[in-house]
């Protein structure tokens, strides 16, 4: 199977998708690149070259170059998911949210239940997540509990090339607005990703590895980071269930569940801020339904309660570290952990 | 333009059923028989209406918290709406919006919208799958002299012009935003004005008179229809009630309120069409009688019909929930 790049892939879904349904557009800010300029016609495909090309294939009609502006992209969208087409509106970086929140939280996230359920938007909102280019506070945040907050909202986050793909196929035909959250740090990686479409499910966690001493669940690019822990920690004899929830919202709460029921061990991986994240979230399950299979407290592997950093040492210290997520699978196992 | 007798009719039909439908709203709301918050429309008629009835059902609007009036002049079933403001089953939405929320999108109805300044970008989306799918329809965003001082209105203005899109944006300067005068809120000399300069046609008329809407509509919506793109219009006109039912109203003076009821566009339409022979006024009692009877049927169902059953409040999150 031919190996892509994270970025290839998302690609891929958006011009197969495109070519099989022509309600399908993409919109927002230069997606297609050097509309109204003087220079090449395809000049950026968005501000990562994840949608570049596409402009070529489908034409300014369904490739649209938006203005910088973020309220009338988010809300352009929902009302033509209203309407008949299938928008995926890109919200260049997921901080940008700040000033769209009540297109995407009040209106295209309340149209279904508020309208007595005749309404259907089919929305695909991408936008990119995470630390790891020293972007800094304004460009770097992990926000995937906030959409996940909101009833109403799919929230995807792929981990590899492989599922981004069928996640954003998944997402592109499915009849509810999805939040399709893609991390910065993941576009040049690779994997075997199929040249044919393919869907993968909302709600079916991924067992990356399995084991029976710890369950360890992790979101996005924390994902590839708690592998290597795994694999790392395998070679001492302690074997990791490792847990790809895959999407927020709808949540594989019985994937997590079931795992904790065997290991008795749970340690949760996320990049998100810990008041009131993915982490908190996922540790408030378990203490709620799984509480009588725990052998050792939770523990919680995020990023202190700060605004990311821009030096490249303090944003490394920031994210969550493969020694601290060791750490914390070894201290739910009761060994002696080193002072940091 | 001039309106035959069946187009003058139902012009008047429908403005009367808007007002019909408001004052027995408000009765109801005084007698505790509506939850929630009611912003009444009463006083505005003319402009929904001389903008819709150029509309069809393919047409979409987007519409305020002051969304009533939109929702008739749209063709909205009165009873549907009804039983929604009171919160039962077999309202428009199920019980589940309300009079902030109403929306009927076989109709083309994409929504009250209680954020104000919520409707305009939406609108521009329904605009762009117009002109996406190559459809000779438009969309129309209601929008207050309060939204039009929201970032979103100016986005949706910008991003219309940008994608030459088939939206109008009507803007019903009812005078106040909630109840702080558009003299103090509104930094521009006009509303209009402040349209124009996003790059689009945009026009003043007279909302107490029909005729005044619903030509400027016709130019405007007959430009968007054939391709010219975005306009506006600033609708000037006068809301009959406070912002919201309840509200004393302090905030405006005696000779104001007094002139708000001289200058009801009903009355004002009634007189023109009888004086010039258009309309006699048996014509338009037997319009004031079968708007009547609608409106007192529409609240009989409603008091009828049974409230939500309570696994209606799970149902309808998502599509496949």
């Amino acid at each position: 199977m031919p190996r892509k790049t994270y970025r290839q892939a998302i690609n891929e879904a958006l011009d197969s998708e495109m070519a099989r349904d022509e309600n399908v557009i993409v919109m927002g800010e230069d997606v297609a690149g050097g509309a109204g300029g003087s220079g090449e016609d395809d000049a950026y495909g968005g501000v990562l070259g994840v949608t570049k090309g596409l402009v070529g294939k489908y034409g300014r009609t369904r490739v649209i170059d938006t203005p910088i502006t973020e309220s009338a992209i988010m809300g352009a969208a929902a009302g033509a998911a209203s309407t008949g087409l299938r928008p995926v509106a890109e919200l260049m970086f997921v901080d940008f949210v700040g000033v769209c929140f009540d297109q995407i939280f009040n209106q295209a996230a309340k149209f279904r239940y508020m309208f007595g359920g005749k309404a259907r938007t089919p929305l695909v909102i991408r936008s990119m997540i995470g630390a790891g280019m020293s972007a800094a506070a304004q460009h770097s945040q992990a926000l995937h509990p906030i959409f996940t907050h909101i009833p109403g909202l799919k929230v995807v986050m792929p981990s590899n090339a492989y599922d981004a793909k069928g996640l954003l196929i998944q997402a592109i035909r499915d009849d509810d607005p999805v939040i399709f959250l893609e991390h910065k740090a993941l576009y040049d990686t690779q994997a075997e990703v199929p040249d044919e479409p393919y869907t993968i499910p909302f709600g079916e966690a991924e067992f990356v590895t399995e084991g029976d001493d710890v369950t360890v669940v992790a979101f996005s690019a924390m994902v590839p980071r708690a592998k290597a822990v795994a694999d790392e920690l395998d070679k001492d004899g302690i074997e990791v269930e490792l847990i790809d929830p895959r999407t927020t919202s709808p949540l594989d709460e019985e994937a997590i569940l079931e795992s904790v029921e065997r290991t008795g061990r749970l340690v949760i991986v996320d990049e998100s801020s810990p008041r009131c994240g993915m982490a908190a979230d996922i540790a408030a399950l378990v203490a709620s339904k799984g509480f009588a299979h725990l052998k050792a407290p939770v523990a919680m592997v995020t990023p202190p309660h700060t605004p990311v950093p821009f030096a490249p040492n303090l944003e490394a210290a920031y994210l969550p570290s493969t020694d601290r997520i060791a750490a914390a699978v070894r201290a739910t196992l009761g060994e002696a952990v080193p002072a940091e | 333009m001039q309106l035959d007798r069946p187009t003058l009719i139902e012009a008047y039909r429908r403005m009367r059923l808007i007002r019909d439908f408001e004052d027995n709203v408000q009765a109801q709301f005084e007698q505790g028989r509506i939850p929630g918050f009611v912003h009444l429309y009463a006083g505005q008629e003319a402009s929904a209406v001389g903008v819709c009835l150029h509309l069809s059902d393919e047409d979409y609007i987007g519409s305020t918290h002051r969304g009533h009036g939109h929702c008739i002049a749209k063709g909205c079933d009165v009873t549907g709406m009804m039983k929604e403001i009171f919160g039962r089953e077999g309202g428009l939405c199920r019980g589940k919006g309300g009079s902030m929320h109403i929306a009927d999108l076989d109709k083309g109805m994409l929504g009250a919208n209680a954020i104000v300044g919520g409707n305009p970008p939406l609108v521009v989306g329904a605009a762009l799958t117009l002109k996406t799918k190559g459809l000779p329809h438009v969309a129309v965003s209601f929008t207050g002299d309060g939204g039009s001082n929201q970032g979103t209105t100016f986005e949706a203005m910008n991003l219309a012009v940008v994608l030459g899109l088939p939206a109008i944006f009507v803007f019903e300067n009812n005078g106040y935003g909630e109840g702080t005068g558009v003299d103090y809120a509104v930094g521009a000399d006009s509303i209009a004005g402040r349209a124009a300069g996003f790059g689009m046609p945009a026009t003043t008329v007279d909302g107490r008179d029909f005729f005044a809407v619903f030509e400027a509509a016709r130019e405007a919506i007959e430009r968007a229809r054939t391709g010219g793109g975005p306009s506006a219009i600033e609708v000037t006109c006068m809301r009959q009630h406070g912002h919201f039912i309840g509200d004393a109203q302090a905030y405006r003076s005696k000779e104001e309120l007094e002139r708000v009821r001289a200058d009801d566009p009903l009355r004002l339409f009634r007189e023109r069409v009888t004086s010039e022979g258009r309309l006699e006024p048996a014509d338009l009692d037997a319009v004031d009688r079968e708007c009547a009877e609608a409106i007192a049927a529409a609240i009989d169902a409603a008091e009828a019909a049974p409230v939500p059953a309570e696994d209606e409040l799970l149902t309808d999150v998502y599509v496949s929930y």
